[in-house]
């Protein structure tokens, strides 16, 4: 195989002048892909999009946020006695609001963790919440409550796309950081750390237990 | 001339031992395959009539022509296990329907042995045919319909309600119904005509030794710049040897006319066959579900 190819260059290249031309132009080809693969500018290129995904996480996250005064004050002049679950709602949502991740803390497992905690609990109480009301039939017949529960389900369809969105943004960072030779581009020059993902709760997506 | 033969060697090697991946690269397995999009309405399960899927196919080419907003119609026969709001979500990825910048599309898809549908709207048209318009369309438009069976009426109500809801947002112009190319060529072009320029000068009048080069830099130069070409990187080496020859025939240092010869290399694949293709538009998850 390898002789095949000596022989044919061989043929092809007649005098040493044109095998030393030729492998300067490999010598400059070669340094050429080392200088555009070091990555100084795609791994920062790489960096701005996982802040940009995170950015769609919580605008998505903040979309909910908004619908709930509204939902909780529907459900409310139908379901008298699920003032507990209610509660529950807008505590979690309080909660929620009141833990935020400023882009440079995305690299902060503690941080991300109580993050994630915090909109676990909202996710959970609402879908208790959406369960409860199956109880319910008069509300399920208003048309204020379906356009809630409409708005609702298009917005956990959004953050769902988002935070994947967001963990493949952050897989592929995270991979070119530590892929030779960027790691070392990122050691030496850049200094970026990796991100944490941004993982879906166990308990957001077990369905929740009704008690009569 | 032995350690030149080496360097040689292994260089070959390795541009062949790249070439192979590329060309054996295979797609990760998808569960449920997305048909490939080749009109707006897209009826595989069966589910329309002629006289609807022409109507149809008119009133939304239509469309586009005065809004150049896109809405295509799917219907698949089943999910095979697969949630509806991720399947919806990959068609459309895969489909990208709308125009590049506006996001002006939308997708209705049904599934017909879940009995489940949605709409799959693009950001750009998310402050008209909201969560909540769609909802209503499903509900209130498309889902009686499919209870009484009628599957013709039930998309051709639903189909118009959208269009209803979306027209007038955009205004074609040749500006939003070309697709604009984004991969940025100025990096590729810069160190096209810096290598052609520098092969012309070293291998000025050696035409063989300059087709050679030609073929080998122009996949190892498309593979740095637009990596997502795959195997049509091979289709480079002739355009790589071609170009070679040409940039060798010409006078050594006369960078003027060697553009020409680079240009040929920016041109993604996309979009050849004649047929509907999207526009480049984005998706975020809007739109909203139902069953019937």
């Amino acid at each position: 195989m390898e002789s095949i190819w000596i022989i044919n260059l061989k043929t092809i290249f007649k005098s040493g002048a044109v095998m030393k031309r030729i492998a300067l132009l490999f010598f400059i080809s070669l340094l050429s892909i080392v200088l555009s693969s070091c990555g100084y500018n795609s791994l920062q290129i790489q960096e701005e999009g996982v802040f940009k995904a995170w950015a769609d996480v919580e605008s998505t996250l903040q979309r909910r946020a908004d619908l709930i005064p509204n939902l909780v004050e529907t459900v409310k002049g139908y379901a008298k006695h699920e003032q507990e679950t209610l509660q529950a709602v807008i505590d979690a949502r309080s909660k929620a609001s009141s833990v935020q991740i400023a882009a440079k803390d995305l690299n902060n497992p503690a941080v991300m963790q109580q993050f994630q905690a915090a909109q676990g609990g909202l996710t959970a109480a609402l879908s208790k919440l959406m369960v409860v009301v199956e109880r319910y039939p008069d509300l399920k017949a208003n048309q204020n409550f379906l356009d809630l529960q409409n708005q609702l389900e298009g917005t956990e369809n959004r953050i769902n796309v988002a935070r994947q969105r967001y963990n493949t943004a952050v897989s592929s960072f995270n991979g070119a950081i530590r892929r030779f030779p960027q790691n070392l581009t990122n050691k030496f020059l850049l200094h970026l750390e990796r991100k944490e993902y941004f993982k879906a709760e166990e308990g957001a997506k077990a369905v929740p237990k009704v008690t009569f | 001339m032995v350690a030149v033969q080496k360097v040689l060697k292994r260089g070959l090697l390795t541009v062949i031992l790249s070439m192979t991946v590329l060309f054996f690269q295979v797609d990760p397995l998808a569960a449920l395959e997305v048909p490939s999009l080749g009109r707006r309405v897209n009826d595989t399960a069966q589910m329309l009539s002629v006289q609807t899927r022409a109507d149809l196919e008119t009133l939304l080419t239509g469309f586009e022509a005065t809004d150049s907003t896109q809405i295509v119609v799917l219907t698949i026969p089943s999910l095979e296990g697969e949630v509806l709001e991720e399947y919806s979500l990959r068609v459309v990825e895969a489909w990208k329907i709308g125009q590049k910048g506006f996001d002006n599309g939308a997708l209705l898809l049904i599934a017909r042995d879940e009995r489940k549908l949605r709409i799959e709207v693009g950001y750009g048209l998310e402050g008209s045919l909201t969560d909540l318009v769609a909802g209503r369309i499903i509900g209130g438009v498309i889902v009686p319909r499919f209870k009484e069976g009628n599957y013709d009426q039930g998309i051709r109500d639903g189909v118009t309600a959208m269009v209803a809801a979306v027209k007038g947002e955009f205004v074609a112009s040749a500006a939003n119904t070309k697709a604009v190319n984004d991969s940025d060529p100025a990096g590729l072009i810069f160190l096209l005509i810096f290598g052609f320029s520098f092969i012309g000068r070293v291998l000025h009048k050696k035409k063989k030794v300059a087709a050679v080069a030609g073929g080998i830099s122009a996949p190892v130069l498309g593979l740095m710049f637009l990596p997502q070409l795959g195997f049509w990187l091979l289709a480079m080496i002739p355009l790589g040897a071609l170009a070679g020859l040409f940039v060798s025939s010409l006078s050594a240092g006369s960078g003027g006319g060697f553009y020409a010869g680079g240009g040929s290399f920016g041109r993604s694949s996309g979009g050849f066959g004649g047929g509907f293709s999207g526009g480049g538009g984005g998706f975020g998850g809007g739109g909203a579900s139902g069953g019937w």
